[in-house]
């Protein structure tokens, strides 16, 4: 092999990089870094087949190639469209593709809760940088909010199908990671929702990785739920000997103190997982003697999480064990001993017709 | 009277079953492609004809076949899609309930020039009754030697096979319908690679409308010189229109394109007119995802030239002023309907109809419709109008397969064309419940700029 591969020209907004053939646009416009690297809300790098879907790196071909120079009729996937030799692309210098991306950016969240204030992902959601950078100020949606049957997923991971964009990034997570895929989508159109097959758990080893994929606070941590929040805490890389092979055992831990609030796997400048980590790593392993501490993880200096250099924290103290001195809290009055209408003895199901306040009366039963 | 290629016998009882076919002139046509001509041949009549895709884009069928890779060793499609779902369209129903034989001896010649050994007939799920008059065309085509092993003793093998889809409108875009066929979530693919280097199974696959299927039979029994002596210009031969709407003949017609919109619809030949004396309004010519047109722009093009039903005088203009022939789902709206209305029953069907992939379409066709039925509700805003041209705006072209574009365009073109009957009902809205816009100016001869 003594030749050398040739290796394609692309310009992406005005700036040469040389890659090589079979590359998409998304991945040559990250070996060029920086602004002109589109968003990408469904592409995975490490998962196959994945993106495509949420059209936030929408971008315009203005030269096809050296060989075909005519432009793309349309905007195209970056993260799914390979470069050609001599290709020219537009992105943040092109006002179509920035309207373009301005638009999807609304469609995400016409029927996303915007419950940033109350969700576990807030402070690491792609989402909300993408709304930040690309999106509009304010919504000109006058609907109700798309909402969906509760599901559980089991006791390490829990589904706000509200929040979900269908990226489908965990279900490409699930079928390449684990033995058995046991969620996908069900339904169509905008009421698809990611689902288990007649709610199954997910109960494989490494089924938790669809957590670091989920773009936004639909699959989030159970174990670290309400916790705290992801800028009270410093990320620290640390490692274990994982006895699972697959696991490459190198994570981040979310601490507060000597606290282990969450595990996750590092993520690198995308929000792209470096390895995966298994469930025992993530959900069992909150100990800090259960690691090798290797020293403070890099955050980027823009982002929220790096606002909270908490040095030398002092763990809070439970303000209720002094209040307390020493005393059990004690239940005050059971509510069915108060209320007439709560009570647990009359079964709804079994009276016809809705409930009236007669059945509930005392004297009757 | 135009000449028909594809119904010539449709009239004959009995010709559903083998036996009449046969006596008709039926698989004739496969004989002399299988026996005197092989695949070549046939493909370069297929050009010649310059038969172009009847399913809605009218894409040349010739240059299709031409693209599908042929590595060694693996295996060939050709799959029929008989999805019929669009609202409107009504033509292959006909031809797979009527004239089975037909399909399966254009399938037959299409999988000989394709070298496909196995062919898949994807059939709409809510044409229920179907799949069993092909299967039992099927059995009679195989009992007579026309399918199976060593096919007239030329050593081509072919089986057809028929599958029910399960009532998605999606699975008519030719990768969904493969995925689908697959025995996956019915989602369309993203493009490249395109079904003719990896489709069915990653192997190369043809995936044809089945009116363009049965045209093949034509196009070789008179040859490609004769279908194209048919038409006009690159609109060659003969066009299944399924007429619907407010017309006194509704009903699938076989045209020659070379007749004027105007002919079509007011003929006693073909619609007979509109139903009780009423005037023409509008116009949906080629399915429910094409523009509509009002009745000034859809007789006579913005250059004041009369309209022709074919490919290129309906989508003269572009979209600004023109249409498309797309499936040939041709509806007439008389003076009575209301175009919110429709579009509102067009936008509901597209959100009830999106597979919900990828997000401008997922989000955006629900929010079209929620505004359109404010506005025909008599609770819309005069910026709900033009909420709805920047949504339409955002969703075409940013998808990943057409029903996107197929969901953004009839509510362009409504408001684009009766943008004052949108008005009207934000202004009117108690007298919007009550009545309807009526025709207005809609059918008032346009100004024709002069000719320089």
């Amino acid at each position: 092999m003594a030749e050398e591969k040739k290796l394609f020209k692309v310009k992406i907004d005005n700036i040469s990089v040389e890659v090589e053939p079979g590359t998409t646009i998304l991945n040559a416009a990250r070996g060029i870094g920086g602004d002109v690297v589109p968003p990408a809300m469904c592409y995975y790098s490490k998962l196959q087949g994945s993106g495509g879907k949420c059209r936030t790196c929408l971008v315009k071909v203005t030269k096809g190639s050296d060989a075909d120079p005519r432009p793309m009729p349309k905007l195209v996937a970056s993260c799914r469209t390979t470069v050609m030799d001599g290709m020219e692309v537009a992105n943040i210098t092109s006002p179509e593709v920035l309207e373009a991306r301005k638009g999807i950016v609304e469609f995400l969240l016409i029927n996303h809760p915007l419950d940033c204030p109350v969700c576990d992902q807030a402070g690491e959601c792609d989402l909300q940088d993408l709304s930040y950078e690309h999106g509009a100020e304010s919504t000109r949606y006058e609907f109700k909010r798309r909402t969906f049957d509760k599901i559980d997923l089991g006791e390490h991971i829990q589904l706000h199908m509200t929040r979900c964009i269908l990226c489908y990034r965990c279900v490409f997570t699930a079928d390449q990671l684990t033995e058995a895929r046991e969620h996908g989508v069900l339904d169509r159109g905008d009421h698809s929702q990611i689902s288990t097959y007649i709610q199954n758990n997910l109960d494989n080893d490494f089924i938790g990785n669809v957590i670091d994929v989920c773009p936004v606070g639909a699959l989030t941590d159970k174990t670290a739920r309400f916790k705290n929040r992801v800028w009270f805490l410093k990320p620290v890389d640390a490692h274990r000997n994982c006895e699972n092979p697959k696991c490459c055992g190198k994570v981040a831990l979310w601490m507060r103190g000597d606290e282990v609030f969450r595990v996750t796997a590092r993520k690198d400048q995308y929000g792209e997982v470096e390895d995966w980590i298994c469930d025992t790593c993530r959900f069992e392993k909150k100990d800090v003697k259960d690691w090798t501490i290797e020293g403070p993880r890099k955050i980027d200096r823009h982002s929220v999480i790096s606002q909270g250099h908490y040095v030398n924290t002092v763990k809070p103290k439970d303000p209720l064990v002094e209040v307390l001195d020493g005393r059990q809290p004690r239940l005050l009055f059971d509510i069915h001993s108060q209320s007439e209408v709560n009570r647990p003895d009359i079964d709804l199901s079994k009276i016809d017709g809705p409930a009236h306040s007669d059945d509930f009366n005392k004297s009757q039963s | 009277m135009g000449r028909k290629l594809l119904l010539e016998n449709a009239h004959i009882e009995g010709i559903r079953y083998y036996d009449t076919y046969r006596k008709n002139g039926g698989y004739a046509a496969a004989e002399k492609a299988l026996k005197s001509m092989g695949p070549e041949a046939v493909l370069e009549e297929v050009k010649k004809s310059g038969l172009r895709g009847r399913g809605g884009a009218g894409f040349p069928t010739g240059m299709k076949w031409s693209f599908i890779a042929k590595p060694e060793g693996v295996p060939r499609y050709l799959v029929c899609n008989a999805d019929e779902s669009e609202p409107g369209t009504f033509k292959d129903r006909y031809l797979m309930e009527f004239i089975p034989h037909l399909l399966i001896e254009g399938l037959l010649i299409s999988s000989f020039t394709l070298g496909a050994n196995a062919c898949y007939i994807y059939i709409r799920g809510e044409y229920a009754w179907i799949p069993d008059i092909l299967e039992q065309a099927i059995q009679e085509a195989k009992n007579n030697g026309w399918l199976g092993k060593n096919i007239l003793g030329t050593g081509f093998d072919l089986e057809i096979y028929v599958q029910r889809g399960a009532g998605a409108y999606i699975c008519g875009e030719e990768t969904a319908l493969i995925e689908s066929l697959e025995g996956k979530r019915g989602n369309p693919r993203i493009k490249p690679p395109f079904p003719a280097v990896k489709g069915l199974w990653q192997c190369p696959t043809v995936v044809n409308n089945v009116e363009t299927l049965a045209a093949v039979v034509p196009i070789i029994k008179y040859g490609g010189d004769e279908y194209i002596k048919l038409g006009t210009g690159k609109s060659t031969g003969t066009k299944l229109i399924s007429a619907c709407g407010n017309i006194n003949k509704p009903g699938v017609y076989e045209i020659e394109m070379n007749i004027s919109v105007e002919e079509f619809i007011f003929s006693d030949e073909y619609c007979g007119g509109i139903k009780n004396g009423k005037r023409l309004k509008a116009c949906i010519p080629g399915g429910s995802s094409v523009p509509v047109l009002p009745a000034n722009l859809l007789l006579k093009t913005a250059k004041g030239e009369t309209r022709m039903m074919t490919y290129e005088s309906l989508a003269d203009g572009g979209f600004a002023t023109g249409s498309m022939l797309g499936s040939g789902g041709f509806i007439v709206m008389d003076e009575d309907q209301c175009i919110v209305k429709n579009t509102l029953t067009f936008a509901r069907f597209y959100h009830h109809e999106s597979c919900g992939q990828c997000s401008p379409c997922r989000e955006g066709t629900g929010w079209m419709e929620k505004v359109l039925k404010n506005i025909e509700t008599g609770k819309g805003k005069m910026s709900d109008i033009d909420l709805l041209w920047d949504i339409q705006r955002k969703i075409e072209g940013n998808t990943i397969c057409p029903l996107g574009d197929a969901a953004a365009w009839p509510v362009a073109a409504a408001i684009r064309h009766f943008r004052d009957e949108f008005e009207w009902h934000v202004k009117n809205p108690e007298e919007a419940l009550r009545r309807n816009y009526g025709l207005a100016h809609y059918a008032d001869p346009l100004p024709v700029p002069a000719a320089v």
